[in-house]
């Protein structure tokens, strides 16, 4: 493979607490230097140069909470799909969720995902399994034989373990494997049959409220047996300032506790629905404006380890219906740096904070490579315009799905080149 | 006439909420209602205001009362009604509201009239079909002609809203016709008032302009008019309140809650009743009741409001597309 060198590039590796001007060096599908002295030994002979003038190179992002519809549901996404909607928005890793037809509950699946992956898509793929057999909150999957096969993590994707017992095992049990186990947490019962976050705004629309303690209570319940079990706990998606407080009281207990939030929860609020909008329908659900600032608060203060896009591609079929009877979820792979990037240019998170709960931290958060610029490092960079200003149009999307909440968004930022192990999977 | 002299009376293509309207909006219909009264209370009671337009009454839960009141009104005008009910249709094999709403859109209809089951139906058949779309209440949102014809009962009955006492007394968590009538109350300046058990009142509720009353005797204090919401049978069980024997003790109104209201309050009631469940009978038939004039402002709003949405002149000055 040739050598790439880029040069005259703001590089910023949080891995490393790097943020200085100065070159990478892709050597063989790896990064052989990267930063100010990267040029000192002078430019390999024969290497492919590319002048930044400028633009900044992040490690890829590591995007730890995707759904694809393959195998199932193939025409929301497939895994091929999916992946060039990561590379154009600079993602060159996802950990993919078990919600699948079937379930990715077997090795057989873990198999099938990496397979297929690694024949139809450009960009790395790591699934998670199930923590529980098809799902549904009963039986443990074989945690060993998946890991061995694969799976980065576990969890029951969009599904909440309504059994304490069954958590409490399954974060033991995971303790031996050295595995994660990500939770998204909903009250079964409370706020079961809502549809957007409970308050004024829900009552006037005549739409059915999830209150915040619907997430909270069985959050709270993980924390507490992950402070029993000492088992490491993520908690997948919170989206209000009391899930944070309790994340914060958790960690300074010591628990071996993360907290990820989507994008969606960072840059918009309850508001966004309009007049009944559908593809702002999510879970959680989108919540006052005042939570969306806590979010904010806690990615700052470091409550919040890592974001995610949690990419949800659904189709007219599901999404063209009354706002109650539509599916939740919303893609956002391809948007996630841009509209993150509002927090870096409106001031609110340093640039090199920002890419470190893309990339770096969730990287380590699944033990996975990439999420940095170190030498030896596998070359999954991004090559990024922080300021070209553009317009979301979902005609330019590559997601199969269309079921963006940022449709005709303003945003600053653009990815313009995309490498995975060295290789060129986008250019824009 | 031109465009410039004549603008517009009523610059709304559909009808899909009360929040929409402005006051100047709402007077405009009720006047317009009152006439079509006129109309409904003569020996011929047919007009040729809509002749040659169709009317197709969209209805995914059942609703004898106002399918009935919207095909009378439609008929009266002159208009060609057709009953879409879900029992025979398509939508019972899984059809999407939307390609529903897309056949119907095809066979050029001019109104449309939907009820059904989910908060903001109306309002995305609105966005999808070329015909103008009239909300007949959707999930627990709006049911607008509702709080039209309620206002009409009480402005015949009792002159200006403006100042009056309102308390609207029950199931207002899941009742679109308490938020239509909350939000067009309030437009015309009345005082309005809740009145029901705490876990049927929506959160946010002291914010939506109201005064929140927790009994009755407190609640109808010097009311002018008392509006009772229908209690689902499957929510009296234990599930919002405990009993229907607990709610009518508390909540149903009697002779003796009513004495709480002024003397000549006038009592309304949505329908269909639940006797002796959030009204007793001598109440509904009694003389302070006014619940058959209801019905019939019924049919006289979706008159006027089908009249208006349906005015030619509208186009001719270049209404909303």
């Amino acid at each position: 493979m040739r050598t790439t060198v880029f040069t005259g590039a703001r590089i910023v590796d949080p891995s490393r607490g790097v943020d200085e001007i100065g070159a990478v060096i892709v050597d063989n599908g790896r990064i052989a230097a990267a930063g100010a002295d990267a040029l000192n030994q002078g430019a390999p002979a024969g290497a492919e140069m590319i002048d930044c003038f400028g633009k900044t190179i992040v490690p890829g992002l590591v995007d730890g909470r995707v759904f694809v519809g393959e195998p199932g549901a193939e025409h929301r996404e497939t895994l091929a799909s999916a992946s060039l909607a990561a590379a154009a928005g600079g993602v060159t890793s996802f950990v993919m969720m078990p919600d699948t037809d079937p379930a990715i509950d077997d090795i057989a699946l873990v198999e099938f995902v990496l397979r297929t992956a690694r024949d139809t898509a450009c960009v790395n793929v790591h699934p998670a399994a199930a923590i529980t057999k098809n799902l549904d909150g009963r039986e443990m999957t074989e945690f060993g034989l998946l890991r061995e096969a694969g799976a980065v993590a576990f969890t029951d994707g969009r599904h909440t373990i309504a059994s304490s017992l069954v958590m409490r095992r399954a974060l033991t049990y995971a303790r031996d494997f050295d595995a994660v186990i990500a939770h998204e947490t909903q009250d079964a019962d409370l706020g079961a049959s809502g549809v957007m976050n409970e308050g004024l705004y829900a009552s006037w629309l005549g739409l059915s409220g999830i209150p915040r303690e619907a997430e909270l209570i069985p959050l709270e319940r993980d924390l507490a047996l992950a402070r029993l079990t000492r088992g490491a706990y993520h908690a997948a998606k919170i989206s209000t300032a009391m899930s944070a407080a309790a994340i914060a009281r958790a960690k300074a207990d010591g628990a071996r506790v993360t907290a990820g939030v989507s994008i969606n929860h960072l840059s918009l609020n309850e508001n966004d629905i309009g007049e009944y909008r559908t593809f702002f329908r999510l879970s959680p659900p989108l919540r006052a404006e005042d939570d969306r600032a806590a979010m904010v608060e806690a990615l700052r203060d470091g409550t919040i380890d890592i974001v995610v896009s949690s990419h949800d591609p659904q189709d007219v079929d599901t999404k063209r219906l009354p706002f109650a009877d539509a599916a939740a979820g919303a893609i956002g792979l391809e948007t996630l740096l841009p509209v993150a990037l509002r927090l870096y240019h409106n001031g609110d998170v340093p640039l090199l904070r920002l890419i470190e709960v893309l990339s770096t931290a969730p990287a380590r958060l699944f033990g996975l490579p990439g999420g940095t610029l170190a030498p030896g490092a596998p070359a999954d960079l991004a090559l990024v315009d922080l300021d070209e200003p553009w317009i979301v149009s979902e005609s330019g999307l590559r997601s199969r799905s269309k079921n963006t909440c940022f449709e005709g968004a303003r945003l600053q930022g653009k990815v313009l080149q995309t490498m995975v192990a060295g290789r060129t999977v986008f250019s824009a | 006439m031109t465009a410039a002299t004549h603008p517009p009376l009523f610059a709304h293509r559909h009808l899909l909420g009360i929040r929409d309207l402005s006051p100047a909006d709402i007077e405009f219909l009720l006047d317009r209602a009152d006439e079509a009264v006129a109309i409904s209370r003569r020996h011929e009671k047919k007009t040729s205001t809509l002749r040659g337009r169709t009317q197709i009454n969209l209805f995914y839960e059942a609703s004898t009362r106002t399918q009935s009141s919207f095909e009378l009104a439609g008929k009266r005008l002159g208009a060609d009604v057709m009953n879409m009910s879900v029992g025979s249709s398509s939508v019972k094999k899984g059809e999407t509201l939307i390609d529903t709403a897309m056949t119907l859109n095809a066979m050029r209809p001019d109104i449309l009239i939907i009820r059904h089951q989910s908060a903001g139906a109306a309002a995305l058949l609105a966005q999808k079909v070329g015909c103008s779309v009239v909300n007949a209440g959707d999930g627990a949102h709006e049911h607008p002609t509702q709080a039209l014809l309620d206002a009409l009962t009480i402005r015949r009955a009792r002159g200006p809203i403006a100042r009056l006492v309102v308390a609207i007394c029950g199931d207002v968590l899941h009742s679109r016709v308490a938020r239509s009538n909350i939000l067009l109350l309030n437009a015309l300046g009345a005082t309005v008032r809740v009145v029901a058990p705490s876990t049927l009142l929506p959160s946010g509720i002291e914010r939506m302009g109201v005064e929140v009353h927790r009994s009755m005797a407190d609640g109808l204090k010097g009311a002018d008019v008392v509006m009772m919401l229908r209690l689902q049978r499957e929510r009296m069980a234990g599930a919002f309140v405990p009993s229907v024997r607990e709610y009518f003790r508390y909540f149903g109104l009697d002779a003796e809650k009513l004495k709480a209201a002024k003397e000549d309050a006038l009592v309304m009631h949505p329908g269909p009743m639940n006797r002796g469940v959030e009204i007793a009978s001598e109440i509904a038939d009694g003389p302070q009741s006014v619940i058959q004039e209801q019905v019939e402002m019924g049919v006289a709003v979706r008159m006027a409001v089908m009249e208006v949405l349906l005015d030619p002149r509208r186009n001719a000055v270049g209404a909303a597309p």
